[in-house]
C-alpha cells in the first residue's frame, strides 16, 4: 500500500515517538515509565514507518539488525545484575557514581539501574521489530 | 547463597549473549554447549543447597520480602532446575547435529538459551509478577524458535501457539491484578498468609482466572488444543526441549499456587483440578489414537500425561504430590527423548508420517533400542521410571478411595501402549515402502554421534531412575512434605536479607 499522507505524515511521527521513547525511558526512573514502554513506543515509530515505505526502508532507517540491538539489550540488561558482583553486593543490587561536588547536589547521576533500563528498553525495541519485520516480510 | 541462586538464570543469559557475537561460526553452537553444561553444575550446586539447608531464598537488588523479588529455591524448584539444565545440555548437543548454519546465524542458539532462562526464572521466582515476566521471556523466545526456518506451516504453527498463549496471560495479568487489588501484595510467601482475609467467593474467582491461565500453558482439557497444533512443526530439536520443558512450567506454575496460595476451598478447586486431570488424559490418548504423524502422536500423549501430574495435585495428599513431582521429572526425560528420536527416525527415513517410513527396526537396530526405552518408560513398564510414576499415583488414588480416577489412570497407560505399538509396528517393523532400508551410516559420523549420544543418556537416566527409585522417592517426599506444609517455605522467603 502507497499513500502520501500516511509516508509524509510518518516522517514526522517517526522521530517525535522516538523522542517520546527515550523521555519515557528516562522519566521511568522515578515515575510511571520506563524501558519497556519506551522500547514499545520507539519500535511503533519504526512500525509505522516500515508500514508506509516498506520493511526494507525500514531496515534502512534502522541501521543495525533488529536481532542485533535486542541482544545488546539483553547484555545491557544482565551486565546490570552482574556489575554489583564487583563491589561486593548481591545481584542486581543499584550501583551509584555522582558527578556532582557532593552534599544535595548529585549532579548527572550514572547508575546500574539506568543502565538496566536502556537493556530493556533496547531488548524490547530491537525484538518487536524482528518479529513484526519477519511477519511483514514472510 | 544469593549468587548460588541467581547464578542459574544469568549463565543462560550470558550463553545467548556469547553465542549472539559467534552466530556466524560453528563456535557459538559449543558456546550453548558450554552454557549448559556450566548451568548443569550450577544447578546441582544448588540442588545440594536444598538438601543441606532446606529451602534457600535470597532477594534480588537488596530489596527484601515483601516489596523486592526475592529468588527462591525449595526442593521442587532445584530438582526442576536440574531437570531443564539436564534437557538443555541434552539438546545442545543434539542441535550440532540437528541445526543447520542458516537458523544458527539467524540465531538459534540465542534464542534457545534465553528460553532456557526463561524457564529457570520461572521455576526460581517468588513473585506473582516476575513468573509473569518470565513466561513472557518463554513466549518470545519459543515463537523465535518456532518459526524459525520459516516454512508456512511454521508459521500457520507459530500463530496459533501465540494467540493461545496471549490469552492465558491476559488472565494471568487480570488474576494478578485482582489479587494484587485484594491483598496489597505480590510475593507468594506473603499472599500465603496474607489471602486469609479475602472473601473466599473472590478468592476462588482469582484461582479459577489463574487455572484457566495456567492450564493454557499446561495443556489441560479443555484448553490444549494449541499443542498438537503447533508442536510437529518446527525443528526437532526446538520441538524435544517445548515437549519436555514449557507446559511443564505451566505445571510447575499449577503445584505452585494451589499448594501455596489457592488452598482455601480444595473441596471445590483440587475436584475441579481431579476431573480435568481425567479428561485431560483421556482426550490425549484418545486424540494420539487418532493421528498417523510420529510427533502429533507424541504431542497428543503430552496431553495425556500432563494429566497425571495434575491428578497428583488435585489428590492433594502428600503421596499424590509425590507422584506429581516424580512424573514431572520422568515425564520431562521421556518425552523429550521421545521428541530426538523421532528427529532420528525422520532424518534418516526421510519423514515422520508414519506411513511413508518403515524398516527401522530391520537396518538401525540401535535406535530401535533407544526408541523402546523411553516409550516403555512412557506407556509403564516395568522397571522403567514411567512404572514407578504411574504406581505412586495410583497408590495414591487408591488410599482417599478415589475408584474412579485410578481406572482412568490404568486405562490411559493401557491406551499409550497401543499408540506406542502404533509407532513401533509402522516406523520400526514394517518395510520402508518405498523399499529404503533407512541406516545411521547415512549420517555422516560427526552428526550421528551429536544426534545418538544425548539420546543414549536420556535412555540411561530413565533406566537408572527405573533400577533404583528409592532415593528418587525420598527426595520427592521432602519436597511434597514442603510443599504441604509451606511454613518453611513462608519463612525462607519473609526472612531472606541479602
Amino acid at each position: 500500500m502507497k499513500s502520501i499522507i500516511l509516508s509524509v505524515g510518518t516522517r514526522y511521527l517517526v522521530g517525535l515517538l522516538i523522542i517520546f521513547s527515550i523521555y519515557m525511558l528516562m522519566r521511568g526512573h522515578n515515575e510511571p515509565g520506563g524501558g519497556f514502554v519506551g522500547g514499545l513506543i520507539g519500535a511503533v515509530g519504526f512500525v509505522l514507518y516500515a508500514l508506509a515505505s516498506g520493511t526494507e526502508q525500514a531496515r534502512r532507517a534502522l541501521r543495525f539488525s533488529p536481532e542485533g540491538i535486542a541482544v545488546m539489550g539483553v547484555f545491557c540488561a544482565i551486565a546490570a545484575g552482574i556489575i554489583p558482583a564487583f563491589f561486593g553486593d548481591v545481584f542486581f543490587t543499584g550501583q551509584w557514581w555522582y558527578t556532582g561536588p557532593g552534599g544535595d547536589d548529585k549532579g548527572f547521576v550514572l547508575s546500574t539501574v539506568l543502565l538496566f533500563d536502556i537493556g530493556v528498553y533496547l531488548a524490547v525495541f530491537g525484538g518487536i521489530l524482528a518479529l513484526i519485520f519477519a511477519l511483514e516480510e514472510f | 547463597m544469593s549468587w548460588l541462586l541467581t547464578a542459574p538464570i544469568a549463565i543462560p543469559f550470558v550463553t545467548g549473549v556469547l553465542a549472539f557475537a559467534l552466530r556466524h561460526y560453528r563456535a557459538g553452537a559449543y558456546v550453548s554447549i558450554a552454557g549448559c553444561a556450566a548451568l548443569l553444575v550450577a544447578s546441582i550446586l544448588l540442588m545440594s543447597e536444598t538438601i543441606a539447608q532446606g529451602v534457600v531464598a535470597a532477594p534480588m537488588g537488596g530489596w527484601v520480602a515483601p516489596f523486592g523479588i526475592i529468588i527462591v529455591a525449595d526442593i521442587l524448584s532445584a530438582i526442576m532446575v536440574v531437570i531443564t539444565a539436564i534437557i538443555a545440555l541434552a539438546v545442545a548437543v543434539y542441535a550440532l547435529g540437528d541445526i543447520d548454519a542458516t537458523m544458527e546465524a539467524q540465531g538459534y542458539h540465542t534464542m534457545y538459551n534465553i528460553l532456557i532462562a526463561g524457564v529457570v526464572g520461572s521455576f526460581l521466582t517468588g513473585d506473582l509478577f516476575n513468573l509473569y515476566v518470565w513466561f513472557e521471556v518463554m513466549l518470545i523466545s519459543s515463537f523465535g524458535l518456532m518459526v524459525l526456518g520459516g516454512r508456512a506451516e511454521q508459521i500457520d504453527g507459530g500463530v496459533k501457539y501465540v494467540a493461545l498463549n496471549l490469552v492465558s496471560t491476559i488472565l494471568f495479568l487480570g488474576g494478578t491484578g485482582l489479587l494484587y487489588g485484594a491483598t496489597g501484595t505480590l510475593n507468594m510467601a506473603d499472599l500465603s498468609t496474607a489471602v486469609a482475609d479475602v472473601d473466599d467467593g473472590l478468592l476462588t474467582l482469582i484461582a479459577m482466572l489463574f487455572m484457566i491461565s495456567f492450564g493454557v500453558k499446561a495443556a489441560l482439557f479443555p484448553l490444549f488444543f494449541w499443542l498438537p497444533a503447533s508442536y510437529h512443526t518446527p525443528s526437532f530439536a526446538v520441538s524435544a526441549v517445548f515437549a519436555g520443558l514449557l507446559t511443564k512450567v505451566g505445571v510447575y506454575a499449577l503445584i505452585r499456587v494451589f499448594t501455596l496460595i489457592f488452598t482455601h476451598d480444595p473441596g471445590f478447586t483440587h475436584t475441579l483440578l481431579l476431573w480435568i486431570a481425567g479428561l485431560t488424559m483421556l482426550t490425549g490418548v484418545l486424540g494420539a489414537a487418532a493421528q498417523s504423524d510420529f510427533r502429533k502422536i507424541l504431542s497428543f500423549h503430552i496431553v495425556s500425561q500432563i494429566g497425571y501430574m495434575i491428578m497428583g495435585l488435585a489428590l492433594f495428599t502428600p503421596l499424590g504430590l509425590v507422584g506429581s513431582v516424580f512424573y514431572l521429572v520422568h515425564h520431562i526425560i521421556v518425552k523429550a527423548n521421545l521428541f530426538l528420536v523421532a528427529g532420528v527416525a525422520g532424518r534418516i527415513a526421510g519423514d515422520s508420517e508414519l506411513s511413508r517410513i518403515g524398516g527401522l527396526y530391520k537396518s538401525t537396530p540401535l535406535l530401535a533400542v533407544l526408541f523402546v526405552i523411553p516409550a516403555f518408560s512412557l506407556a509403564g513398564f516395568p522397571p522403567l521410571s514411567g512404572f514407578w510414576a504411574k504406581f505412586v499415583l495410583v497408590k495414591a488414588s487408591l488410599e482417599i478411595q478415589s475408584w474412579m480416577i485410578a481406572f482412568v489412570a490404568l486405562l490411559v497407560g493401557l491406551l499409550t501402549i497401543y499408540s506406542m505399538t502404533k509407532i513401533w509396528g509402522q516406523a520400526f517393523w514394517e518395510p520402508h515402502p518405498d523399499g529404503r532400508e533407512p541406516t545411521l551410516k547415512s549420517l555422516p559420523i560427526a552428526q550421528r554421534r551429536a544426534l545418538i549420544w544425548p539420546i543414549a543418556a536420556l535412555a540411561v537416566m530413565t533406566i537408572i531412575i527405573g533400577l533404583f527409585p528409592g532415593g528418587f522417592i525420598a527426595l520427592a517426599e521432602r519436597g511434597a512434605h514442603q510443599l504441604l506444609q509451606p511454613a518453611e517455605y513462608i519463612n525462607a522467603v519473609m526472612e531472606a536479607r541479602p
